[in-house]
């Protein structure tokens, strides 16, 4: 028989080995996907990813129509979901008070933030692909604005508070107008941890799938024609890697090597920026 | 004739102050009307299923594109049957990490494993599909699975569960690749609401010469269970609507089976898989009644994530 003191520090050994192992456990899957990755998409990333357009089956070919739609989508997404978002994060930070609107829309954007994305792609196909009668570039970059959107106005929210109201407060001592306090001094100040959102949000969307089936979908050739159907990086991985070809396979994983690259070090660079700016804080 | 000027100079700003804080005002309404607007194009898109099929659709396990009927029955249990795999395996993960994280490791190693875990969730759901599919399923199928057959798979009780075909892809795979695509959500948040837990409290437990685990167990985890229960929510809602991991391992097969091993469907893949091929307005409608179950599915169990985050944030303010 163990006594009671035994027994309790091999239940605390166990139980803190057990969350040793825990870690090592989600390590391990970070690993050993990185390394696949590595090893699948280096041999196939080559000069020709970046000058060919998508080929078909048993021609070469590269991702470079995929990637200019990506970058394009991305970039309109952006622009369209920032202003937005900067605008609606202020109103909570500094407006938000008093009233029924901060609480709720606050929760709802929480809500937003996580909502399944292929959902968002649905509604994008109900309220624009349906009306305009084909799949288009635009329909996709209103898909992934939608996510921006949420992500941009919880950081903008979150930067805004950490202003000290003494920053406020000496501004409108000397006389600034609300408008100008906002615009020139607390946006101005929280302007770093701005910009992290927004890194954070281009990461979240770069690697969306789901929302663009249904929206951009996708073109084997190039264009950069909004209008019309857009070839993107992740829709093109999904076809290719569900193809049987082996040269698409190849092309996909190259794919999936650039988007991850991309996605990991934007999250690093953001990271680093927000630290920067809370040391010097 | 300054006093003159000045008094224009302050109207305008005064009008200048009400413009902006109307167009912020617009700005957050905008999420609001956002939802609504998703909410009411679901609705109106899934009518024509509604109308067709009632509340049969949520029981029926038909889905047949030539006889134009179709039921959710099957996506739906295929989505809750694979989050609900995923939360077995990756809430004792993540209360692992998140008690690594903030009692055992070292303080150096803190902030690089945090990021590690954090990068993580921030890989691309369509990577984890591919790695799944090409990687994970071949080396389930020949090594796992039989083993799963032949041990489990004879037991009484469990044993339908976990006997089929090896095949590699399944609810079973694709419940695995969601728990390790959920595991840094609940990680982060389990990680959050343990470093609120005042040091007082437990140094006092320490004090009393509790063990590393007892102040885990009896002090921190009953001190932040809203916030714990709140973050598990918050990756169930991740999990039921992932879509693109899901629908590379899961066989995208319309068949309910006990087994585990075998194909199924979830909403999400259901919909990447169809979506953009299904002709007829019946067809799409149902596929468009399947997304607004999803949807009403997550806002509910994100709500209720949030609510609890937030009682555990204000009680946090109240103590302080």
């Amino acid at each position: 028989m163990l006594n009671l003191y035994t027994r309790r520090r091999l239940t605390n050994a166990i139980s803190l080995g057990v969350s040793v192992l825990a870690m090592l456990f989600g390590l391990f899957w970070l690993g050993w996907i990185l390394w696949t990755l590595l090893e699948h998409g280096l041999p196939g990333l080559g000069a020709h990813v970046f000058t060919q357009t998508t080929p078909a089956p048993g021609s070469s070919g590269g991702l470079i129509n995929a990637i200019f739609g990506s970058v394009m989508m991305t970039s309109v997404a952006v622009l369209i979901g920032t202003p937005i978002g900067i605008l609606a994060g202020t109103y909570l930070a500094e407006f938000g008070q008093r009233g029924w609107l901060a609480p709720i829309t606050r929760f709802i954007n929480d809500i937003l933030l996580s909502a399944p994305s292929i959902v968002i792609g649905l509604f994008v196909y109900e309220v624009y692909v349906v009306k305009v009668g084909h799949f288009a570039g635009w329909g996709g970059a209103l898909a992934l604005s939608i996510i921006v959107i949420p992500v941009v106005i919880r950081t903008t929210e979150n930067m805004l508070r950490l202003i000290p109201n003494s920053l406020r407060e000496a501004a409108a001592a000397i006389g600034a107008p609300q408008w100008k306090i906002i615009t020139f001094v607390t946006l101005r100040a929280a302007r770093a941890g701005i910009l992290t959102g927004i890194l954070l949000a281009i990461a979240r969307i770069s690697g969306e799938t789901a929302p663009l089936l249904f929206t951009s979908l996708n073109n084997q050739f190039w264009s950069s024609d909004m209008n019309q159907p857009m070839a993107n990086l992740p829709v093109v991985i999904f076809q290719f890697a569900m193809s049987p070809y082996a040269d698409w396979h190849s092309l996909a994983w190259a794919g999936a090597l650039l988007i991850t690259l991309s996605v990991l070090t934007l999250n690093i660079v953001a990271r680093v920026m927000f630290r920067q700016k809370t040391n010097t804080q | 004739m300054t006093t003159l000027l000045h008094e224009a100079s302050l109207k305008r700003q005064t009008v200048f102050d009400l413009l902006f804080r109307n167009l912020t005002r617009l700005a957050a309404f905008s999420v609001l009307a956002l939802l609504a607007a998703i909410i009411g194009s679901l609705i109106v898109g899934s009518m024509p299923a509604i109308n067709a099929f009632g509340f049969g659709f949520l029981t029926s396990s038909e889905w047949n594109p030539v006889t134009d009927e179709y039921g959710a029955l099957i996506p739906i249990v295929g989505t809750l049957v694979t989050s609900g795999i995923a939360l077995l395996i990756a809430i004792p993960v993540s209360f692992g990490i998140a008690i690594f994280l903030t009692e055992l490791s070292p303080r150096w190693l803190r902030r690089p494993l945090g990021i590690a875990v954090e990068l993580l969730a921030g890989i691309p759901s369509i990577i984890y599909g591919m790695w799944g599919l090409f990687i994970f399923a071949p080396l389930f199928a020949d090594h796992v699975e039989p083993w799963l057959n032949d041990h489990i798979g004879t037991w009484p009780l469990l044993g339908p569960f976990f006997s089929g075909p090896p095949m590699g892809i399944g609810m079973l795979t694709a419940g695995i690749i969601l728990a390790i695509m959920v595991i840094p959500f609940i990680a982060s948040v389990m990680r959050d609401v343990f470093d609120v837990v005042p040091t007082m409290l437990k140094e006092s437990a320490y004090g009393l010469g509790a063990t590393t685990w007892e102040v885990m167990w009896n002090v921190v985890l009953p001190y932040t269970k809203i916030g714990v229960v709140g973050g598990i929510m918050l990756g169930l809602g991740r999990a039921l609507g992932e879509t693109m991991a899901v629908t590379f391992v899961i066989g995208n097969a319309h068949e309910l089976h006990k087994s585990l091993l075998m194909p199924g469907n979830s909403i999400s893949s259901a919909l990447a898989n169809e979506f953009t091929e299904a002709v007829g307005d019946l067809y799409t409608s149902s596929l468009i009644e399947l997304g607004l179950i999803l949807f009403f599915i997550t806002f509910v169990v994100l709500s209720l994530a949030r609510l609890m985050l937030y009682r555990l944030s204000k009680g946090e303010g109240q103590g302080a």
